[in-house]
């Protein structure tokens, strides 16, 4: 899940890492309370979970309670890459004598953590590691021994931050990997992590990815679950515990495990097909969350065939047929249903819906011909 | 041969209570499996159909002389319960249970390593191991299953498995170990731990490599095969119409920027001298076409 700026930095700020003064704001009214009470000048700043929000006008100073209008009525509704802004982050705006840069990430190779840091911030670090790749001071961290004070103080001698930043970088740094950590993300990153004229260290961005996996541990998550925008579909699924990605095509796909959902797509697409969504139903499920998969699919009108691609594990065949017969009778599916089940209990799951089959419920032996017929069906 | 389990293994299942634990427990048992324990905290003493339940997995090696384990734990105890095994005595662990978070398995590999030089996890968040015939670990359905070779199978989807073990058996094609490293992003075993065990492997004449969109472990697999394999290996990578920054499903499955997609991991298998096939039912024939040619 990734959060916001204003979300990052409240996350941070729990970990004890500084950042601007600043609040939230939904309306043009709110934006004027919030710069009065921090004081100005302010930064008015989009909040889009997409970058280049500077670039498009997303981000702009405002010295007095006019400029605050003018910007947050503009910023507000402003379309960015396809992300509409509803919400604001204004926040006291900070003199920057330097930009530097820090994360931590899993390094997947190395089964370890990576720490990055570079003096060259405030630019798309991508675009550094390309350009000067030499700037950037990595830092191999083993996940049961974690990061100290005395390395983390080599590390910002090695990333040659300025004298007056490295105590209190190494400090930050320290409380970032708590973050990360602790925290459970996926990524930590602020760019820009500004050294300020009068010698003070703090994060001007926050870019935070959480693990969902680590859900059970972090209750205080639920407020951010809150404002995840998204499709409303794929919203319905989660709700129902599916694994839902829309897409553009005309083919509904539901299949068990995400390999065999991301091979699905593929063979659609090979035997001139598209899907309108990639599905997992994820392992062991039963007979309701099979309804449930055909509700969602069945809700999206561009879907012209459901194709529903199973090979039993965990999950039994037998009761992805009952949730078929289920779903049939719980709503009423118009699209034809093309199946391919196999593996655990597939000979009783195919003797479920044998007395059901029709010429809008129709199975096939392979998931290459059951392709073939259901791109057959959204192509009539 | 087979690769890591074979018909001498004996294995206990943590979590054998548990509803999950019980049915692939059994179904393994009636594959043939040797299993011979559970391992429930709090019900030892009492037995599982005729198999019985210990307390704790040290107190169960002792008893049945178990070298691995099948873990069906909720993503809560599992990193628990496989430095439990490691510590117990098991020195292959099989581990099934999906959504640990990513940080507790990244601690949790690193202690093995540190801790138990010599253990082997396969997983977590994997369909586990099958030597057709011999042994079958997690929740694989033994049936769709070939004994006899002469292909290894390694893949990164649970499903996918099946479905290359099925294409392969359905042609009369036999396996001699189907491994199923899982889709985490910090797997016990990768890629290449299979590979080297399949070179190894004389009765494995082939190998077919399923892989998938995210990360660089096919990437490596291939720089792998282009120093190391001589044996012939098929492969197909899940995901060439995935949308990049979208996670499907997996942790792990994820094209972030221009990394990991399906289409530069099969570039770079083709580069390895790699059969790279378009779909599992292609990767199987072509299979096929390679052990009639042996």
């Amino acid at each position: 899940m990734d959060l916001f700026e204003y979300q990052g930095k409240q996350y941070f700020s729990r970990f004890g890492i500084a950042v601007s003064p600043g609040d939230v704001a939904d309306t043009v009214e709110q934006a004027v309370e919030v710069a009065n009470r921090v004081g100005y000048p302010v930064v008015v700043k989009a909040q889009v979970k997409v970058g280049g929000r500077g670039k498009a006008g997303g981000v702009k100073l405002a010295n007095n309670v006019d400029e605050v209008r003018l910007h947050a009525g503009n910023i507000l509704g402003l379309d960015i890459k396809g992300h509409v802004v509803h919400r604001l982050w204004i926040e006291r705006s900070s003199d920057i004598a330097k930009e530097y840069y820090a994360s931590f990430t899993l390094d997947r190779p190395n089964k370890t953590h990576l720490g990055m840091l570079s003096a060259q911030g405030g630019v798309e670090i991508e675009v550094v590691a390309e350009e000067n790749p030499d700037a950037i001071a990595f830092l191999t961290i083993d996940p049961v021994r974690g990061l100290d004070l005395a390395t983390s103080r080599r590390w910002v001698n090695e990333a040659e931050l300025d004298e007056a930043a490295r105590e209190q970088a190494a400090e930050l740094l320290v409380k970032l990997y708590e973050c990360y950590t602790k925290g459970d993300c996926d990524l930590a990153e602020i760019n820009p992590l500004i050294l300020t004229p009068d010698n003070k260290v703090h994060a001007l961005d926050a870019k935070v990815t959480l693990d969902e996996n680590a859900s059970f541990r972090h209750p205080e998550w639920e407020e951010f679950r809150a404002t995840e925008t998204e499709d409303p579909r794929e919203k319905m699924a989660k709700e129902k515990g599916l694994n839902y990605i829309g897409l553009d095509g005309t083919v509904g796909i539901i299949a068990n495990g995400a390999g065999l959902a991301m091979s699905t797509l593929d063979v659609v697409n090979q035997v001139g097909g598209s899907a309108a969504n990639f599905l997992d139903i994820g392992g062991g499920a039963n007979a309701d969350v099979m309804a449930s998969a055909l509700e969602v699919i069945n809700s999206d009108p561009k879907v012209k065939v459901i194709f529903v691609n199973i090979f039993g594990g965990i999950t039994r065949v037998d009761e992805v047929a009952k949730g078929v017969l289920e779903a049939l009778q719980r709503v009423s599916i118009e699209s034809p249903i093309v199946l391919r089940l196999d593996g655990t209990n597939a000979v009783e799951g195919r003797a479920i819906l044998a007395p059901h089959l029709n010429e809008k419920l129709i199975t096939e032996p392979t998931m290459l011909d059951a392709a073939r017929r259901a791109v057959a069906f959204a192509n009539a | 041969m087979s690769i890591f389990v074979d018909e001498n293994t004996k294995v206990i299942v943590q979590g054998l209570t548990g509803g999950q634990g019980k049915f692939h427990g059994l179904r393994n048992r009636d594959y043939g499996t040797k299993i011979v324990g559970g391992v429930t905290p709090g019900k030892g003493g009492t037995d599982v159909e005729g198999i019985p339940v210990f307390n704790t997995v040290k107190e169960a090696v002792e008893a049945t002389g178990a070298t691995a384990s099948f873990v069906s734990v909720p993503p809560k105890f599992a990193s628990d319960a496989i430095l439990e095994a490691a510590a117990g005595g098991i020195t292959f662990i099989v581990c099934i249970t999906e959504g640990i978070p990513a940080h507790d398995e990244a601690v949790t590999y690193n202690r093995l390593v540190e801790e138990f030089p010599g253990v082997r996890l396969l997983g977590p968040n994997c369909p586990g191991i099958i030597s057709p015939g011999k042994c079958n670990i997690g929740i694989t359905s033994g049936d769709i299953a070939l004994a006899g070779g002469p292909v290894g199978i390694v893949s990164r989807s649970g499903t996918l498995t099946y479905q290359a073990l099925h294409e392969l058996s359905q042609q009369g094609i036999g396996q001699t170990t189907c491994v199923g490293i899982g889709g985490d992003p910090v797997p016990g075993t990768n890629f290449i731990d299979c590979l080297a065990a399949f070179e190894a492997d004389p009765e494995t004449k082939a190998v077919m490599m399923i892989g998938e969109i995210g990360g660089s472990e096919e990437e490596r697999a291939a720089e792998w095969i282009k120093l190391n394999m001589t044996k012939p290996v098929v492969s197909y990578i899940a995901g060439v119409t995935a949308p990049a920054g979208r996670k499907m499903g997996h942790a792990g499955a994820i094209i972030s920027g221009s990394k990991g997609t399906a289409q530069a991991k099969m570039d770079a298998l083709a580069e390895a001298g790699v059969h790279v096939c378009l779909n599992p039912t292609e990767a199987g024939q072509k299979m096929v076409e390679i052990v009639k040619a042996l």
